[in-house]
């Protein structure tokens, strides 16, 4: 750690406070505006302290949970089918490649370390999941493409079994009669829950946010969308609307922009719930999952 | 002579390679639970990036949807002189380079300086809480931040316009109708989504570094800014060559989210906001224009490929060490 000077502490507390305010602020003017009833809000615009404070928002959200309620659901449900995929196919894939007697190791490595460095892109990737193996309109548009298994995380994992579970171990065990499953379920497993943390949070959060997997793979099936595709959607609907006074978009078909707010605020919550939970995790994981290897 | 050794030889090479495919064979069995452990990743694998890789052959072809993608016709270099006839391909290229050079420099100077300061605070509650609130912004989705851009910008109502302008006495401004402020606004997005993860990174290895350095160089009389310069810069050089690489290797890349979502897909803004992502998207998903995004796609692609390769090659000549591959 540096010493420091007296001045340069006082600069450090400044700038980090500086940080800390600029992070928060917008996503304060976010909780705000959720907070201020509509009229307000129209008249005087967005606030940082509600001029008029009023959870309407918030009891409409309550009263339209048919459709706000179904889309949050689809997330959650998309997110837990997809992380523990992800995390069981990156322990699976990881494991292996961190037993350095494995014959072929490098093989696979490349395979994995290739897929990082050159990609065939959006429209050769589209038209493999829309023709070869076609998830188009289904859920598992949502779940499958580009987020089910990924290259880094399985990496930042390896190298977490190779830094910090000694050889010995797996030695030891094998001698005891136990079997490759065996030493993954009851060893490696149980020896690596900063690293498994770290993936599933960050799964979760790649799941929980994408909304692109839905553009590109639902076009008629918007029952399936996911609560960051309703809050797309949305928006796409009242800048529409904005723009073409006369449209053919039903301006009561779109929720007000007190109640759009509100929605963005609950679609973050389960990540700052949980957020918390797997932040002590996520430094030590981030440290010992990026040593080079 | 030789043929008395080859006839020698012969039979000892047969039981060679019999004991050799018997140890082989013993050694398959014996890792043949790891070999399937690999097979869900490399089913995955194949199906996500290896198929499309082969794929990236359609920017030479004519779609044909009823011949199938790999038996449609040839076209040579067609898709691509049709490309280089659009301007907006052009202007998308020239601004996913800009917006990429302006991003790997601001960005990683902005996540260093973070790290330092995150480093040198001493009390420990302002160490935690202000690594748990930089990492807030990484938690939302470019379609909620967004929402929070979009309550800044708001020509009628927004935060900017009814208070900070109203407060300097400026006139409104039609942010979502003028290009020309979008490089801007667009940088300062990004730092805001990516700091507080980039500088984790960079904190994380600061925190490996041997604090007998520090040490060594306060009992030597270094300042605080010696300490910086001499020993913490120095401690990061393997982190900081390593991501700017990668992100080198992706400068024909763009985040989709930020330029699709932040800018309300606005047809105003094409000019400043448009990079080879959203222009792919637009030409593939709404135009149905398969021979312009794929020939788009494919230089994407085949560009960054070269371009990680030629800076990791630098890399190894400067310093082997931190070479990627």
């Amino acid at each position: 750690m540096i010493s420091t000077s007296k001045g340069f502490t006082v600069f450090v507390y400044v700038f980090l406070i500086f940080l800390i305010l600029c992070c928060v602020i917008p996503f304060w003017l976010l909780i705000a505006s959720s907070l201020t009833s509509e009229t307000t809000l129209l008249q005087n615009g967005y606030s940082l302290v509600p001029r008029e404070f009023s959870l309407s928002a918030y009891k409409y959200l309550w009263t339209a949970k048919e459709s706000i309620g179904r889309a949050y659901l689809m997330s959650v449900l998309i997110s837990a089918v997809g992380v523990s995929a992800n995390v069981l196919m990156c322990i699976l894939f990881a494991y292996p490649l961190s037993r350095q007697d494995l014959p072929g190791r490098s093989v696979f490595s490349f395979l994995l370390f290739f897929t990082m460095l050159f990609n065939g892109g959006l429209v050769p990737t589209y038209l493999v999941y829309t023709n070869i193996v076609n998830v188009k309109d289904s859920f598992w548009g949502l779940v499958v493409p580009y987020l089910l298994f990924n290259p880094f995380m399985v990496i930042m994992m390896r190298t977490y079994f190779t830094s910090s579970i000694p050889g010995e171990v797996l030695e030891a065990a094998k001698i005891d009669g136990a079997n490759e499953v065996r030493c993954l379920t009851s060893i490696v497993v149980p020896m690596s829950k900063p690293i498994i943390a770290t993936v599933g949070l960050m799964t979760l959060i790649a799941y929980w946010n994408n909304w692109t997997n839905g553009i590109y793979f639902l076009t008629t099936r918007t029952e399936l969308y996911g609560i960051q595709n309703y809050l797309n959607d949305v928006m796409n609907k009242a800048t529409f609307l904005q723009n073409h006074s006369n449209g053919m978009i039903n301006a009561r078909d779109i929720p007000n922009v007190s109640v759009r707010m509100a929605i963005a605020v609950v679609a973050v919550i389960p990540l700052l719930v949980l957020y918390p939970f797997f932040q002590k995790y996520f430094v030590k994981g981030v440290t010992l999952g990026s040593v080079k290897g | 002579m030789s043929t008395m050794q080859s006839a020698v030889k012969a039979p000892m090479t047969d039981l060679e390679k019999q004991r050799r495919k018997a140890k082989r064979k013993k050694l398959f069995i014996q890792f043949l639970p790891l070999y399937i452990m690999l097979i869900p990743g490399l089913v995955y694998l194949i199906l996500n990036n290896y198929l499309p890789m082969a794929g990236l052959v359609i920017a030479f072809k004519k779609i044909d949807y009823s011949k199938g993608i790999f038996a449609s016709p040839w076209v040579g270099f067609k898709n691509f002189t049709y490309l280089f006839n659009n301007p907006d391909a052009l202007k998308a290229m020239r601004n996913t380079v800009l917006y990429n050079l302006t991003f790997i420099i601001l960005g990683n100077i902005m996540a260093i300086t973070v790290a330092i300061a995150l480093d040198t605070v001493k009390k420990k509650f302002l160490k935690n809480f202000s690594q748990v609130i930089i990492l807030l912004p990484y938690l939302l989705s470019t379609v909620i931040v967004s929402y929070i851009v979009y309550a800044f910008l708001n020509p009628t109502n927004g935060f900017m316009n009814n208070t900070i302008l109203k407060a300097f006495d400026v006139a409104k401004i039609k942010w979502y109708n003028e290009p020309k402020y979008w490089p801007y606004i667009l940088t300062i997005v990004y730092l805001w989504m990516s700091t507080g993860y980039s500088s984790i990174l960079y904190y994380s290895t600061i925190i490996g570094i041997d604090k007998s350095l520090y040490e060594a160089a306060v009992t030597d009389g270094a300042t605080t800014w010696d300490q910086i310069v001499h020993v913490t810069l120095p401690g990061l050089k393997y982190t900081i060559i390593t991501l700017v690489l990668l992100a080198v290797g992706r400068i024909c890349f763009s985040d989709f989210g930020l330029f699709y979502q932040i800018p309300q897909h606005s047809g105003l803004l094409y000019e400043t906001t448009q990079t080879i992502d959203t222009f792919v998207y637009r030409a593939l998903l709404e135009l149905n224009d398969v021979g312009r995004s794929s020939a788009a796609g494919f230089l994407q692609s085949i560009l960054g490929f070269i371009l990680v390769f030629l800076a990791n090659m630098l890399v190894s000549k400067i310093d082997k060490q931190s070479a990627l591959f």
